[in-house]
């Protein structure tokens, strides 16, 4: 038992260092399952220590992954010559029309083998899952695969047959994810398992970067979203009902205190009136940030019941309001930048962002949205493109409005290099870095008003 | 109560449940560890039906804890009997203060409600505790108690502990985050969509009368729906309906008109329907 243990203790120390929050007591129940499961069946250890060691449903892309290095499927690659490309294309094909899971888990291990290797010398050879992929081309398949469906006869004619071709794309789809876990399988034997772990795989989605986060993981971050809302309004509800109770109004305390002979007895609180805050949100909306600023806007939008208004504008080099855009139920995640991009004014004679002609265009335009009940978002990375960064009219928009906070999507070290005005705004307002899903919750459920 | 995961699944497929790997997993880990079970998933997918199928298959008497905003401790754990308390203190009026005073807080006056229900009882019992999301955070702490020693403290009597530990079974939709202290006593399972496969399953064992190709139909068009990003996509419950909606209606086959005319049975927003319909390339609603 004693190497399952190391096994296990690894795949916990390797969820610890992606930031799952595992305790002893957690450990020790995996092993207490592995106990009563067995090792015989892979995909039941697997469920067990699921079980016993996540606490949520987002942690479960990054144990899967995770466990498939500590707990491989098996070990060197499979026996026999390494299939050609175009018989593993063939056998793809028949596998993805028959939806046989099992069979496309063996082409990935063989593709892996057969084309995944490179380099040929100790220490810099390998496996890359993009070399795999790129010389296999799965998503070439596709029509191949509809017409031997087809030819089946399986599902025929009919309406549900217009579904083929997603169907077929989701099948590609996960045969790709398994090609992925494969190769960093074999690559852990080679490199130490420990480190794969750590370094080679996707971290859960809300720590996934946002300027760099893919297609697949931008629609993860955004399903993220509703759930992330419901969680912040909780919160803002218990801070409002403690705030509620408020200070004691000294004034009173001591008036009251007359009937006592002047010995305050009872001290009369300040009552506060609730005021809903009001918040203003400006978006750069430009493409090197577009994951970013679309995520955000999902959440304010999501938190819309927690404030009495909230207004919404986006900006290139030109800035225009997007609040109707973004009404309830109007929620399009998909098309919400391309529509914004669409039916606002965004851009003046180029497409790169402008802070200054964008704020000084808030300022003058829009200064009316801004009083003293308003918090101001600005989202976006301060990169000018070397124009002016037009510091007074984020000192007007300051002076005018409760708080103005400053997010940030590019890490700390990089403010300031090239073309980033970062540090000169971050002496007018209050900057943080925001970088993932995690550090922006964090920062809306502390800077957001009571 | 189970023996293996393999008896697990054949025992709850036999009362109408079809569990997954992951569920029968789980469930056999829970019995096994004795440790409460924290189900979490969409809502219809089988997270009630579950503890009621568990409860049935190990012949477990079902104790259940509909959980809402507001539900205290009178309403989980247990009361007084005032009323009776009342009459007690009236009945004997010649008795002294100190008598009567002990007399009134014994078992006898005392209203067990759902959680002291499972932990006094004897005979093998399933606790659900369903949609621990609903209740307030106040709850939680009462139930980490509960839950980590499988004890109630009741000030008058002392300490209640189980003789026999219940199969614990906590269902939550995610409306509000479960606190760390909570999830950390539980074994979690996260319920989804089911595959494909088992989903053809489920329907025909629940819609028995569907054709084999409509049935396989119905499964390829919700797993499509499922795969859009929509408001509130559809979840085994809605299939299901589905199913027993294109069996009343006597359709042969899925076609545009008869999707046309259903897709409300399976979405619940009316921007979730245009959204499907343009998908599927139905015509203009």
């Amino acid at each position: 038992m004693t190497g399952v243990a190391d096994r296990i203790t690894g795949l916990a120390g390797a969820l610890r260092a992606h930031g799952v929050r595992i305790g002893t007591g957690e450990t020790v129940d995996a092993a207490r399952a592995v106990e009563a499961l067995g090792l015989a069946d892979r995909e039941l250890l697997r469920e067990g220590l699921a079980a016993t060691l996540l606490h949520g449903p987002g942690q479960r892309a990054l144990f899967d992954s995770v466990f498939d290095l500590y707990f491989p499927r098996g070990v060197g690659g499979p026996d026999g010559a390494p299939p050609d490309r175009d018989t593993l294309r063939d056998r793809l094909t028949e596998a993805l029309a028959a939806d046989d899971r099992a069979q496309l888990a063996r082409l990935a291990v063989e593709a892996v083998d057969g084309l995944g290797g490179y380099g040929s010398s100790a220490g810099s050879d390998g496996w890359s899952a993009y070399q795999t992929l790129d010389r296999l081309r799965p998503q070439t398949l596709l029509a191949r695969v509809r017409s031997e469906v087809r030819g089946r006869g399986g599902s025929g004619a009919g309406f549900a047959d217009r579904l083929l071709d997603d169907e077929i794309r989701r099948r590609i789809e996960e045969f790709r994810r398994m090609v992925g876990a494969e190769a960093r399988r074999r690559v852990a034997e080679r490199r130490g398992r420990d480190e794969i772990a750590r370094r080679g795989v996707r971290p859960t989605a809300d720590r996934v970067d946002f300027l760099f986060a893919d297609r697949d993981q931008l629609a993860e971050l955004r399903r993220t979203v509703q759930p992330l809302a419901r969680k912040l309004a909780t919160r803002l509800a218990a801070r409002r009902r403690r705030a509620a109770r408020g200070t004691i109004d000294l004034r009173r305390t001591l008036r009251s205190s007359l009937s006592t002979g002047g010995v305050p007895m009872r001290p009369v609180l300040r009552r506060r009136r609730p005021v809903r805050p009001e918040l203003v949100l400006l978006c750069d909306v430009s493409g090197s940030v577009s994951g970013f600023s679309d995520f955000t806007m999902l959440l304010v939008q999501a938190l819309h019941d927690q404030f009495g208004k909230v207004r919404v504008f986006a900006f290139v080099n030109r800035l225009d309001e997007v609040t109707g855009l973004l009404g309830h139920g109007r929620a399009d995640p998909d098309g919400l930048s391309a529509r914004i991009r669409a039916e606002a004014v965004l851009t003046g004679w180029h497409g790169s962002s402008d802070y200054g002609m964008a704020l000084g265009e808030f300022a003058e335009r829009y200064g009316g949205a801004v009083g003293p009940r308003t918090t101001v978002f600005v989202l976006g990375d301060a990169r000018t493109n070397m124009s002016d960064p037009n510091l007074p009219a984020v000192r007007e928009v300051a002076g005018r409005a409760r708080r103005v906070y400053w997010l940030n999507p590019e890490p700390r070290d990089r403010w300031g290099t090239g073309d980033s005005a970062a540090p000169a705004y971050a002496d007018l307002v209050e900057m943080h870095e925001c970088r993932t899903a995690r550090q922006l919750s964090g920062l809306i459920a502390g800077l957001l008003p009571v | 109560m189970f023996t293996s995961v393999d008896d697990v699944s054949a025992r709850l497929a036999e009362t109408g449940y079809l569990a997954s790997p992951a569920v029968a997993t789980t469930v056999f880990l829970a019995a096994r560890l004795g440790k409460p079970l924290l189900v979490e998933g969409p809502a219809g997918v089988g997270k009630t039906e579950l503890a009621k199928a568990v409860a049935q298959v190990t012949a477990a008497r079902l104790v259940r804890l509909q959980c809402y905003e507001g539900v205290d401790e009178s309403r989980a754990l247990y009361e007084w009997n005032h009323a009776k308390q009342l009459l007690r203190i009236s009945a004997g009026r010649d008795e002294s203060w100190d008598e009567t005073r002990t007399d009134i807080f014994s078992e006898e006056f005392l209203l067990p409600r759902p959680l002291l229900t499972a932990i006094r009882g004897d005979e093998p019992t399933v606790l659900l505790i369903d949609e621990t999301d609903k209740a307030d955070v106040e709850m939680e702490g009462l139930l980490l108690e509960v839950l980590s020693d499988f004890q109630v403290t009741v000030p008058e009597l002392g300490t209640v502990t189980a003789t026999r530990r219940p199969f614990v079974v906590l269902t939550s939709n995610a409306g509000r985050e479960l606190s760390e202290a909570l999830r950390r006593r539980c074994l979690f399972l996260h319920i989804g969509f089911p595959e494909e496969e088992l989903e053809r399953r489920i329907v025909r064992l629940k819609v028995p009368g569907l054709g084999e190709a409509l049935t396989e139909s119905v499964v390829r068009v919700v797993g499509t729906l499922r795969a859009m990003d929509l408001r509130k996509v559809p979840s085994v419950a809605e299939t299901i309906d589905w199913a027993r909606t294109l069996l009343a209606l006597g359709a042969g086959t899925l076609d545009e008109t008869v999707v046309r005319d259903t897709l409300g049975v399976i979405l619940k927003h009316q921007d979730d329907i245009q959204k499907a319909a343009a998908k599927l390339d139905l015509d203009a609603l």
